[in-house]
């Protein structure tokens, strides 16, 4: 049993990972209670399933969590970076084995037999939401404090864009968590392999 | 000065599922009139913990934790915020229209003040205590200008006010610039209370008008401190008196837990 040695997870990336999860739950279900407030897209979202229990509860929540998740989501990248994690997992991107990858998945048998290695819809998966983490951070800091950021208030529209690409940027978020988890429970390995490393 | 004590009961699930009723009842936000009923929610984990089937984490000291991490954020904000930094300002074609209604009581409960009896109070840290006439306030350098109001739950609105620096008002009774805070008392019972470097900048206006006509009673007559660089409920209408301190004098929905700071 060579190979269950081989540490596919390094223990930092672990620690990140469910810190980060731990962060959107909090950040999600707060930001869900906080939307209610005013509902500006019509609809409002079960109180059941929203943390923070009034609006006030809610904001003290988010912008505790914002904290972990934008020291969590930095330190996340910085050590992707410097590691060459995220050059030698991620990269190279190529169209072809995505579509190949595609149409394996649609078949039913994309190749998850080796957990060290992240076919093309995983690497654009987990890709994508690291970025549209960082766009949450940012659009986030516009909500906050918009006055204080100007160049980034024009970036996202202007402080009701901000608010629009917050909702987007969250809805995607979830979108993938839900994606992700239905993934973990078809293919349990990957759990255990965030869970213990290898 | 009545100060209304924040009521905080424990809520269980039935209490939780309301509080989603409740809220869903509301399709108006800016017409929206239950601002009491917060007072009677908490900080509660709500339907998370109905979720996971046990209480994560201990009400209390999650409740202290969560505001200890606030006061951070005061000291984050005051850090961030620039003293030169002015907030966007708008042509008059983009002002909002009617612009809304927002207090902790519906309209029909806006306090009557009368102008001509009215006196504005200026105590604390101050070289000149005496109190203030409207036409008096009325006669010093008048400035406007068209911002948005942004609403901690989510609008925002643009607006023009006017009426005096409040820097240069400050100034004028000879105020400590080095002190703390500026508190205020209104007439609706509301209070809240700023930092000095928010009072000083100069979009920082007490405001007598609003798009050019004396401030109507529905948004803060005789006046309103107006912050376009602060959240609306750091905002104070209908405000009789105003001081200067050392001493941390908190806030209606601050004491509540909305963060003090309530900085844009």
């Amino acid at each position: 049993m060579k190979n269950s040695k081989v540490v596919i997870h390094p223990a930092w990336l672990r620690v990140a990972h469910w810190v980060n999860a731990l962060a959107v739950l909090v950040l999600v279900t707060s930001g869900w209670k906080i939307y209610n407030a005013t509902a500006f897209l019509g609809f409002a979202i079960p109180g059941d399933v929203t943390l923070g229990g009034w609006l006030g509860g809610a904001l003290l929540w988010h912008f505790a969590a914002m904290w972990v998740l934008a020291i969590n989501g930095t330190a996340y990248l910085v050590l992707n970076g410097v590691t060459r994690r995220l050059a030698t997992k991620f990269f190279p991107l190529s169209f072809k084995a995505l579509v190949a990858d595609m149409g394996a998945a649609l078949k039913g048998h994309l190749a998850h037999a080796d957990p060290s290695q992240y076919n093309t819809v995983q690497r654009l998966a987990y890709l994508f939401v690291m970025l549209d983490s960082v766009l949450l951070v940012l659009s986030g800091l516009v909500l906050w404090k918009s006055v204080q950021f100007p160049l980034l208030r024009t970036l996202v529209g202007g402080y009701e864009g901000a608010r629009l690409v917050h909702f987007a940027g969250m809805s995607a978020l979830v979108l993938f968590v839900v994606v992700h988890l239905v993934m973990v429970m078809l293919v349990p390995r990957t759990l255990i392999t965030m869970v213990r490393g290898r | 000065m009545k100060i209304k004590t924040p009521v905080r009961l424990s809520l269980d699930a039935n209490a939780v599922l309301k509080d989603a009723v409740d809220r869903l009842a509301h399709a108006n936000p800016a017409m929206d009139t239950s601002k009491r009923n917060f007072l009677r929610r908490s900080l509660t984990l709500g339907g998370l913990s109905m979720l996971t089937g046990c209480k994560l984490i201990d009400e209390n000291s999650a409740e202290a934790a969560l505001t200890h991490i606030s006061r951070l954020n005061d000291k984050a904000q005051a850090w961030l915020f620039d003293p030169n930094r002015l907030a966007p300002t708008y042509p008059d074609s983009m002002i909002t229209r009617p612009f809304p209604f927002n207090a902790f009581y519906s309209e029909d409960e806006v306090p009557e003040v009368d102008g001509d009896s009215f006196r504005l109070e200026v105590t604390g840290l101050v070289a000149d205590k005496r109190q203030w006439s409207l036409p008096e306030l009325r006669a010093m350098p008048q400035i406007d200008q068209v911002t948005r109001h942004i609403c901690v739950e989510g609008w925002s609105a643009i607006g023009k006010w006017g009426g005096v620096s409040f820097a240069s008002f400050l100034r004028r009774v000879g105020a400590d610039l080095s002190a703390k805070y500026v508190g205020f008392k209104c007439a609706d019972d509301y209070f809240t209370s700023i930092d000095m470097p928010t009072a000083l900048h100069p979009q920082t206006t007490l405001a007598l008008t609003y798009d050019g006509q004396p401030l109507p009673p529905k948004y803060g007559y005789p006046m309103k401190l107006r912050m376009p660089t602060k959240l609306g409920y750091k905002n104070p209408k209908h405000i009789q008196a105003i001081f200067v301190t050392n001493t941390y004098p908190g806030g209606y929905w601050e004491d509540q837990g909305y963060n003090w700071f309530g900085g844009s």
